[in-house]
């Protein structure tokens, strides 16, 4: 047990279970089962990516649907220019998708010094905008983007050594879910180290914090290039998994479930945002196909199609802050009755030296900085 | 903790890691054989008296007026025949999904035919830019993939997606068609280009500089299904001075370009190809101004004019209409979705008792398929475009009238070769 108290051991090992639960879980679902799956672990890597930026360092984006438009373009771009040169390989993917997060890491760098100046609803408006506006440029240079068409995502079947009948749905469900288990590995490591306990100090007092020595600005540019960065494979995946990559794909109604989804799943919990990912997800499922068995026409089956889940998603949000503001995570450690580890937005802020304090009593965290 | 120790925990951490690794990939080695295209003997959605197939169907959104009436026309065209037994004793049965025109709703609709309900075929799946989405998608599953609704080049590469086949004649081949008519018609006057953002508004144009050249046209305008202002581009259009514009358009969109157009005093002459010219729909957007904004409207036809009474096919789907359409009005889209369900049927006559994915991908291939068309397709093992050609027609008085010769056409440089040929009688009990 001397072992599971190192962080990273504990990481590991829940990385591993995680890696487990998906070969398991994808192999005993039907092929269209997987393709959700799939979707699924788009969510998840974008929401951990915002829960840390919007939980732990206190800023919101209302945009994040774009940092995964630009995920997945670039995906899409270079793995078009890899199969037009017919160059193949298990290599191929990971690379594209690792360019796809990097880049979205640099644009979301370039919004993190806009974000760094700007406070509560300004930031909010300037996020929203970009959700907005970075979408339609796919219209305005349709010869590299195809305008709606969006551009298609060719990739190398699954590879031969997983069988002859291994379907593709099921290989995307694990590049999905693989992607998503690595943020989430990344993430809760960032979160016990030296720099996730900057963000949350920026979050709680950003005075305390500048006097502690820290530059405020550099660490919310930070949270939002590790936030992008994030989103940016997570925008890669859904593209791989919808094999296109359309503005269609990356809409605003996209970055408000994101948004719904971290806080029904509890603000700064990255456990949090796979809750609320899934519940997302799978109830905007099951309300699509409500709709389509209630046998309307087609007209208004379409409006409440958009609109059915979008109003749950409110509905939700709405009595997830009022009945239990720290999400489902929250209520999950309230059962278990374990102490919050981490404050939530509610209530006093922790007291930055009284942190400060308590992280430096505690046994060194992962990594080995110390 | 030591340095030693917390060495030896991340050592341990890591060969766990990668022993479970290991045991991803040797997670599932379930061998069933699967069929390439041509030999596929696998025929799900299909039972000895059944076939399911599906489509995906802009019922809303940006192209849904006019287009929303083909899978109605259609489902009626399949009611009719399998009153009459259907074909080689199988009912046809068609499912209709709502994507709203958006690739991404394409993208998860398809995969909820194929995944989930299992369909044998997909029928008329409608759209350039959405079903381009789930080429790749519909080659993986080899679902049969017959008779898109669209004249994207995209469905005629049979290396590439073996299962895809066009219907229409493709843009491309449009685009030269109207380009000879402007040529000839409209010497010496400066043409442009309106287009829809996509592989639609492009290969059409590339259709139209074939025949004009390459720097023809002296401004090319595009638009995009979402936003529907156009007023920008044709404010361009205007200030370049173009006398002839030929439009790659929606309904909704040649709608919206002929009314921006009037309203900023801009008269040109419009050359509108095929999908975007059916005059009941765009009625639907003008109301009383129809008629004198389509006066003298240019576009071509590859079936015959809806309002021909006097041929065969015309009178048999006016009569289907009445009796399992709800007798809605009958224009184009109605006339087009009847017209691909004939096909179809036979196609899956010519597949045989024994049905199945490759028996009916080869029987597309064989063609030899006559039905209202002007000209015949092209289906071939090498070629898996549809109509070979078109007919240019005039608009007047609210009328479509078909002028001069129908031609036929590759998508390259080949040249326009008058077909002489004429169409199919329908037959009687309107069964192949």
């Amino acid at each position: 047990m001397a072992l599971l108290r190192s962080t990273l051991v504990r990481h590991l090992v829940l990385l591993a279970l995680g890696a487990l639960a998906l070969v398991l879980l994808t192999g005993s679902l039907s092929t269209f089962h997987n393709y959700e799956l799939a979707g699924l672990g788009a969510y998840v890597c974008t929401a951990a990516g915002l829960t840390v930026l919007t939980g732990l360092n206190g800023q919101i984006s209302l945009g994040h649907a774009a940092l995964m438009a630009i995920g997945g373009y670039t995906v899409a771009l270079l793995q078009i220019r890899f199969s037009d040169r017919a160059i193949t390989g298990l290599w191929v993917l990971p690379l594209s998708l690792l360019a796809g997060a990097a880049v979205t890491g640099v644009a979301a760098a370039v919004v993190g010094v806009a974000a760094a100046r700007l406070r509560g609803p300004y930031l909010a408006g300037v996020t929203l905008a970009l959700g907005v506006a970075l979408p339609a440029l796919t219209s305005r240079f349709t010869s590299v983007f195809k305008g709606d068409q969006g551009l298609s995502v060719p990739f190398d079947p699954p590879p031969a050594s997983l069988g002859a009948n291994f379907a593709v749905e099921r290989w995307q469900a694990w590049i999905s879910l693989g992607a998503a288990l690595i943020v989430l590995f990344f993430l809760a490591n960032l979160n016990r180290s030296a720099i996730g306990r900057h963000f949350r100090a920026v979050r709680d007092d950003e005075v305390a914090a500048q006097l502690s020595g820290l530059s405020v600005p550099r660490v919310q540019i930070l949270a939002f290039t590790v936030s992008g960065v994030a989103a940016g494979l997570g925008g890669g995946v859904f593209a791989v998994s919808l094999q296109t990559a359309s503005p269609g794909s990356f809409d605003l109604t996209l970055s408000l479930a994101l948004l719904s989804a971290v806080v029904i799943g509890g603000l700064g919990s990255l456990a949090g945002a796979v809750w609320g990912s899934i519940i997302v997800v799978y109830l905007g499922i099951v309300l699509r196909g409500f709709v389509d068995d209630l046998g309307l026409s087609a007209a208004s089956a379409q409006k409440l199609h958009d609109n059915l889940p979008n109003a749950a998603f409110g509905l939700l949000l709405v009595l997830v802050m009022l009945i239990l503001p720290g999400g489902i995570q929250g209520l999950l450690r309230r059962l278990a009755g374990v102490a919050p580890v981490d404050r939530l937005r509610r209530g006093r802020p922790e007291p930055f030296a009284a942190a400060i304090a308590q992280h430096s009593s505690s046994p060194p965290p992962s990594g080995g900085q110390q | 903790m030591t340095g030693t120790h917390r060495r030896r925990t991340r050592v341990v951490a890591a060969v766990t890691a990668i022993a479970l690794v290991g045991l991803m990939a040797c997670g599932s080695t379930k061998t069933k054989s699967g069929g390439n295209a041509a030999g596929d003997t696998s025929a799900p959605g299909v039972t000895k008296d059944s076939i399911l197939v599906g489509t995906t169907q802009p019922l809303t959104g940006p192209a849904a007026p006019g287009y929303s009436k083909i899978s109605a026309a259609m489902t009626a065209y399949f009611k009719y025949a399998n009153e009459q037994g259907g074909v080689n004793g199988r009912k046809v049965t068609l499912k209709v999904l709502d994507d709203g025109y958006n690739p991404a709703n394409t993208a998860t609709k398809t995969r909820q035919l194929v995944l989930q309900d299992k369909v044998f075929a997909l029928l008329g799946s409608l759209g350039t830019p959405t079903h381009t989405a789930v080429l790749d998608f519909i080659k993986t599953n080899k679902v049969p993939d017959l008779f898109v609704a669209s004249g994207s080049r995209s469905w005629n590469q049979p290396a590439k997606y073996p299962t895809t086949f066009g219907w229409q004649p493709d843009y491309t081949v449009e685009g030269k068609i109207l380009g000879d008519y402007v040529k000839k018609t409209f010497a010496g006057k400066k043409v442009c280009s309106f287009g829809q953002g996509d592989d639609f508004g492009t290969d059409g144009v590339q259709g139209v500089e074939a025949v004009l050249g390459s720097t023809a046209l002296a401004s090319k305008q595009t638009y995009t299904p979402t936003n529907t202002n156009v007023g920008p581009q044709v404010a361009a259009l205007k200030s370049a001075g173009c006398q002839v514009v030929v439009s790659f358009t929606v309904p909704g969109f040649t709608a919206l370009e002929l009314g921006t157009a009037a309203k900023l005093g801009f008269h040109p002459q419009f050359v509108v190809s095929n999908v975007g010219s059916d005059i009941v729909t765009l009625t639907g957007f003008l109301k009383e101004a129809t008629v004198p904004l389509l006066e003298g409207m240019v576009s071509d036809s590859y079936l015959p004019i809806p309002t021909d009474a006097s041929n065969s096919w015309i009178k048999l789907f006016q009569t289907v209409n009445q009796k399992y359409n709800n007798n809605v009005p009958f224009d184009g889209n109605v006339l087009y979705g009847m017209s691909v369900a004939y096909t179809f049927l036979q196609a899956v006559k010519a597949a045989g008792k024994t049905l199945n994915r490759g028996s009916l991908t080869a029987a597309v291939e064989k063609g030899g398929f006559t039905g209202p068309g002007l000209t015949p397709f092209r289906f071939s093992a090498s070629d898996h475009s549809g109509f070979a050609g078109t007919q240019v027609a005039v608009i007047k008085g609210g009328v479509a009238t078909p002028t001069g010769s129908i031609f036929t056409t590759d998508d390259s440089n080949g040249p326009l070769t008058v077909y002489s040929g004429s169409a199919a009688t329908a037959p009687a009990n309107g069964l192949p």
